[in-house]
């Protein structure tokens, strides 16, 4: 018995070391080592041809660049705009699915807006283009209402940054929002209306801490999606999107100077990080429970 | 505000109107790439020049190559194909591991590692893209330095785009399939195992079968994640292009509707995978 007992222990020994294996080869050599690498890179500067020393200067370079920190800001804002439009369009349409359609109307409703986010960014972002642009849709239908004289151009905007982030973030908000809308009692809301409360104060005292679970979850994933998008900026701002991880890109791919880049990148992971640990700390949630949500 | 309250005709009208607005914001950006796909002109620009298949069938001597003879699409689709098939197949084979991992196995350190999985979640898919770059890329450095051997598959190609797209895609599958193995009740392999049945019979004709439906899920998922992903990739390609980088580089130039109509390809393709995972979804419950 006694040597079955250690067979069986050594089986089990066996068995964890083969699950952990992937686990520890996927994690090590692809997400911690590689940011540990570009953590280095970022603190170092060329002194001559295959020569580095520790350094600053990278950081300092983003500092004392006007443009590096201006876009840098400028996303960061930009997402935060994009992350409250993306909630405040997609709140009312997660109520209507959650609480005023019945039955199979509301999962009919919910499968078609969910349909859109099933086709590609890339082709999404085709058909604004093709609606926006000069000699596009759009412009073409203003014309012919005699709202404007000319086709206008309505590409290369920030407004259409906005429009298309908003777009293509509507389904990591809806998702979070419907699911905590839906586990929200009725009666508490017909209590609260019997009481005497009104629409705005029901939202503000009931629904709203309700759901702060989805709306955190749903801000957290779309702000982060914003900050890193690289497709909608530059295709629907075009020249003038002054995007931040198109820095990144140029830094590293076109000019080649990956301590820069690395720089760049590791402030936009911080950015990102940080929004996300304030939005859980704000709302008092854990991290593990948020991403569960999405 | 909710159906059992009295709402005045007002609010029912504005309600209504939302959901349509909302509806057209959706779709109108799908359907004028759909049907700009049969335009007959050279740009994907109204007005409206009747209808045409050119952009399908066309060929070299018409002037217009369509999606079926543009050997430069239709390889990048390829490679698109070839990178989701590893990447689902990777994903899906790591992804169970760990959901076993997780639910099944006691061992120092599970908190932390539970969380390092998610983390893949909250990092921008650019940041993964060149993490994965200059560490590839430091590995091939030193392996010619040390052995004099030239690693190519550390270079910027399709290696790496697979590896970069599995960094965060297995996160993914993790999620999917331990959910539904954490509802399992283990009850039954319990009976399984005092009727007599092995470990590994238990585990391929009890366990397996009741995650299949997360299982198919979770590569329907995978695949779908890896076509379309542009951040990452981007980062990683070398000079194989897929799809959505090909696509990305032919809108900048400002192409012809042939890219209306393999964005139509797509939009199908996505529907019936959506339609058969639904279908799937409704024949077994839970």
């Amino acid at each position: 018995m006694a040597e079955r007992a250690a067979g069986t222990r050594w089986t089990r020994r066996l068995v964890l070391a083969l699950l952990l294996a992937p686990a520890l080869l996927w994690l090590l050599a692809l997400i911690v080592l590689p940011h540990v690498d570009l953590a280095l890179l970022s603190f170092r500067e060329r002194v001559a041809p295959r020569e580095y020393a520790a350094s600053l200067a990278q950081y300092r370079t983003f500092f004392g660049e006007p443009l590096y920190w201006h876009v840098f800001l400028r996303t960061a804002l930009l997402s935060a705009l994009a992350t409250t439009l993306t909630l405040l369009v997609a709140f009312p349409i997660a109520w209507i699915i959650a609480k005023l359609a019945r039955g199979r109307m509301s999962a009919l409703l919910f499968v078609v807006c969910l349909i859109p986010f099933w086709v590609s960014e890339t082709v999404r972002t085709l058909g604004w283009m093709i609606l926006l642009r000069e000699s596009g849709v759009l412009p073409a239908v203003l014309t012919h209402l005699g709202i404007t004289a000319q086709p206008v151009e309505l590409l290369y905007h920030d407004a259409t940054i906005l429009v298309g982030l908003v777009y293509t973030s509507l389904l990591f908000m809806m998702v979070p929002l419907v699911g905590s809308l839906e586990s929200l009692d009725n009666a508490l809301i017909e209590a609260a209306y019997d009481l005497g409360g009104k629409g705005w104060s029901i939202l503000r005292t009931i629904v709203i801490p309700h759901a702060a679970p989805g709306i955190t979850a749903g801000c957290i994933v779309v702000f982060m999606l914003t900050l890193g998008n690289y497709l909608t900026p530059t295709l629907l701002g075009g020249k003038n999107s002054l995007w931040f991880t198109e820095q990144i890109y140029t830094q590293f791919i076109t000019r080649f100077n990956w301590e820069q880049g690395a720089a760049l990148g590791f402030l936009l992971l911080a950015l990102s990080t940080a929004m996300v640990w304030l939005g859980l700390t704000l709302s008092g949630q854990r991290f593990s429970d948020v991403m569960r949500r999405v | 505000m909710i159906p059992s309250l009295p709402r005045p005709a007002w609010l029912r009208a504005a309600t209504a109107l939302y959901v349509a607005a909302f509806l057209l914001f959706l779709f109108l950006p799908l359907a004028v790439v759909a049907v700009f796909a049969f335009n007959d002109a050279p740009y994907p620009a109204p007005p409206w020049h009747g209808f045409t298949l050119d952009w399908f069938i066309g060929n070299e001597t018409q002037g217009r190559v369509g999606l079926f003879r543009d050997s430069e699409l239709l390889g990048s689709i390829w490679t698109s194909c070839i990178v989701a098939l590893w990447v689902t197949g990777l994903s899906v084979a790591v992804g169970a591991a760990n959901a076993f991992l997780m639910e099944r196995e006691q061992f120092r350190g599970k908190g932390v590692l539970s969380m390092l999985m998610l983390t893949p979640l909250v990092i921008p898919g650019v940041i993964l893209g060149i993490s994965i770059l200059a560490f590839a890329s430091r590995l091939a450095d030193l392996c010619t330095d040390l052995f004099g051997i030239e690693a190519d598959f550390l270079r910027p190609g399709l290696p790496l785009v697979v590896l970069g797209q599995f960094s965060y895609i297995v996160a993914i599958a993790t999620l999917t399939i331990s959910a539904r193995l954490k509802r399992f009740d283990r009850s039954l392999e319990d009976a399984a195992l005092n009727l007599g049945a092995s470990q590994t019979a238990v585990l391929r004709t009890i366990t397996l079968p009741y995650l299949r439906p997360a299982l198919i899920g979770s590569a329907a998922i995978a695949f779908l994640m890896s076509f379309e992903n542009f951040n990452t990739t981007l980062m990683l390609v070398g000079s194989d292009a897929p799809l959505t980088i090909m696509m990305y580089g032919r809108m900048r130039e400002g192409a012809t509707p042939v890219l209306n109509a393999v964005s139509l390809f797509l939009m199908t393709a996505s529907a019936l995978l959506a339609l058969t995972l639904m279908r799937r979804g409704k024949s077994q419950p839970s």
